[in-house]
């Protein structure tokens, strides 16, 4: 699941464990991270994201295991030695200094010349937006530019590997989504490889080349948000990402060679494409995502289709979408999201409805127990 | 408009708040000075009280004021009082730099701490306040004296054969002033430092400042309030301090709170006595409203 294609290896975490008085927070986690990508660290409060991004900054030393960052261990390396710069959650500007200044001190911090690094501050603040507050102060701007303030402070330094940690957390929903794509405008423009942290799994498909999902201080599962969230790898990350409905049951494999899962709940076998990741007999879980369910009066013709009665009981209209909770004979209720065409040929399914549910063997999607 | 009772009760609570203090400074600062200008322009007599009355009744509501400025020009003419005020300003000005030298260090330290470690440090500063001010500077005397715990150290330890003349000099007062007055140059520094948000110094480190020059750029200016506040907490009462040049220093540790301890007690002089003390009032307040105008002015600058 870990290619990266044609990109070459960049920053490499190798079996970094981190204990703080005993709690084990980062555990045994190894993660590659590829040159000019946008990866997001996704999971939980409190799964150990922003402690890993601390150790690649430097700010925490790992218990065991290390970390290099183009091929360079970054053991012993100091924060400030180090080729990352980081945007903090809470921004951590300098509440003494002026907008040009706090972007301006990091470079000020190497031998750069003082016109130069005047003209470097100008054009990122210029980039970012805010060529009008050079003077003010930090709290004399408003969140989303105190935001801006930061990512340009981080960015301006050019370092080879920016760290974001939740760095939308602090901004409302409209400022939040305009502010995702301009974070990945900046990083196609710059090509500086992004580590950003983040519990909004949204915010992580959206931006994100690929996802690292977290839980507990490991790795659940890496991959691109498409392979994460069409094949999630266990029951945590399917209901973490997106809406999933759940079936228990039994791998059987037929001897020609296909396989089903007997479902006592559905009462039915569940037709399946992709079985490798379980035994026969094996106790499995089915997961079928809401749209991949679809919703009829009136059965379906194609006998391949895996198919469950039961009766509307909710239907939530989301405006470009409805979601419909169907109640199966179990007294289970699933649900089924539809886009919500001008014209439909049936009539409008509505409450207490007799419907069926159908869908297809390679939307059925097996997770070992 | 009628009011709802309760707004008129918030207003009058607001009222008596700024009333109290009002109050309290008019009947402890503000009258007390006035009757202090009002000796200091009076003529010192024998007699009780040993001044004479400034307002003569002329029959009616009408009354002359015999007053005058000569005690003034006398502080002026007798070099006297200069030299005092000049060696106060200069002995509290170094004692406060020497207890901003020691006492950043050490409210930086404890800043860092955490938990019980930060506790027991905080106690350790507070804890000299247990004891009376005045045993524990005649403690020092005998500490400091010839035949001190201090000299009878160093010459059992044959570092010395004469015992050091630390007792009635120049340094004694600096270092009665300076170990006095070190609370209160820590505890403002502390709160300072230790309402610092941390992770500012992540940021320097993180955008490439060393240790030291995220020191000078970050924690220095943030800690800046706490700098003024600890240093107007000793340089004021170590400028009109008595008790210490009193016991620990000597002829050449002349401070204007012994000028004015002998004019009042030694001499009766208490009109001049009272105009050694209006100057040294005014010498005093007038760097703090000096300061009060700089941060208003710097705050509307600001907002
Ligand atoms: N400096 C620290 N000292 C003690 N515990 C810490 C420290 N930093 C983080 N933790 C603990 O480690 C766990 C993971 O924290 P964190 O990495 O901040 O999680 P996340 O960013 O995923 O929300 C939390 O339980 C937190 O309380
Ligand atoms: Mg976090």
């Amino acid at each position: 699941m870990e290619d990266g294609g044609d990109k070459k290896p960049f920053i490499r975490i190798e079996n970094v464990t981190k204990t703080f008085s005993g709690d084990v927070v980062v555990n045994d986690l190894s993660l590659t991270i590829y040159q000019n990508e946008l990866f997001s660290l996704l999971g939980a409060s409190g799964c150990g994201k922003t402690t890993l991004l601390r150790m690649i900054a430097g700010f925490e030393k790992p218990n065991a295991g290390r970390i290099l960052i183009d091929g360079i261990d970054m053991t012993d390396i100091p924060p400030y030695e180090r080729p990352v710069n980081m945007v903090f959650q809470s921004y951590a500007l300098f509440p003494h200094m002026t907008v040009e200044q706090n972007v301006a001190f990091g470079l000020r911090q190497e031998k750069i010349a003082k016109s130069e690094i005047h003209d470097r501050v100008a054009a990122m603040l210029k980039l970012v937006e805010l060529e009008g507050f050079t003077t003010r102060k930090p709290h004399q701007i408003s969140g989303g530019q105190r935001q801006r303030v930061a990512l340009a402070r981080a960015l301006v330094k050019l370092p080879k590997v920016l760290l974001l940690d939740e760095p939308l957390a602090a901004l409302d929903k409209k400022l939040r989504q305009r502010t995702q794509f301009e974070l990945v405008n900046l990083q196609e423009l710059t090509g500086i490889t992004f580590i950003m942290v983040t519990h909004d799994q949204e915010e992580a498909m959206t931006m994100s080349n690929r996802i690292g999902v977290m839980k507990a201080g490991a790795l659940q599962q890496v991959g691109t948000p498409t392979q994460i969230y069409e094949y999630p790898s266990s029951r945590y990350i399917a209901d973490f990402i997106g809406a999933a409905n759940m079936f228990d049951g039994v791998l059987r494999r037929e001897d020609s060679g296909a396989a089903h899962v007997e479902c006592s709940e559905l009462g039915e076998k569940i037709m399946i494409t992709r079985h490798d990741m379980a035994e026969s007999d094996a106790p499995v879980s089915v997961m079928v995502r809401p749209e991949k369910m679809r919703i009829s009066l009136t059965e379906p013709d194609d006998a391949a289709m895996n198919r469950v009665q039961g009766i509307v009981k909710d239907i939530a209209y989301l405006g470009d979408m409805s979601i419909y909770h169907v109640q199966l004979n179990s007294g289970r209720v699933i649900q089924a999201s539809q886009l919500n065409f001008q014209h439909t040929a049936e009539r409008k399914i509505t409450w207490e409805d007799q419907v069926v549910l159908y869908w297809h063997p390679d939307n059925a999607v097996v997770l070992a127990q | 408009m009628k009011k709802p009772l309760s707004t008129i009760g918030g207003r009058l609570g607001r009222i008596g708040v700024l009333l109290i203090p009002a109050f309290w400074m008019s009947l402890f600062f503000v009258l007390p000075f006035f009757i202090l200008v009002k000796i200091s322009i009076s003529e010192v007599r024998v007699g009780v009280p040993p001044y004479t009355e400034i307002f003569e009744w002329v029959g009616g509501l009408a009354f002359h004021i015999k007053g005058s400025l000569a005690n003034y020009s006398f502080l002026i003419s007798d070099t006297l009082y200069l030299d005092a005020y000049l060696n106060s300003i200069k002995i509290a000005a170094l004692s406060t730099l020497i207890c901003l030298l020691i006492g950043y260090p050490m409210a930086l330290g404890i800043s860092r701490t955490v938990g019980r470690t930060r506790n027991f440090l905080l106690v350790l500063v507070i804890l000299p306040f247990w004891t009376s001010f005045l045993i524990r500077v005649y403690a020092w005397i005998g500490l400091l004296k010839n035949e001190g715990l201090i000299n009878a150290v160093l010459q059992w330890a044959g570092i010395i054969d004469q015992p050091l003349e630390l007792l009635h000099t120049p340094f004694a007062v600096y270092l009665g002033i300076t170990y006095s007055y070190l609370p209160f140059m820590v505890l403002p520094l502390y709160a300072t430092l230790e309402r610092m948000d941390h992770a500012l110094l992540e940021a320097a480190a993180d955008l490439g400042a060393r240790p030291a020059r995220a020191f000078l750029s970050i924690t220095l200016p943030q800690s800046f309030p706490g700098i003024v506040a600890g240093s107007m907490l000793v340089f004021i009462p170590a400028i009109g301090e008595f008790v210490i040049p009193d016991l620990l220093g000597g002829p050449s540790t002349l401070m204007i709170g012994k000028v004015l301890w002998n004019e009042f007690f030694l001499n009766r002089d208490w009109p001049l006595a009272s105009a050694v003390a209006v100057v040294m009032l005014v010498l005093l307040i007038a760097p703090l409203v000096w300061w009060q105008r700089h941060q208003q002015i710097m705050e509307e600058k600001q907002g």
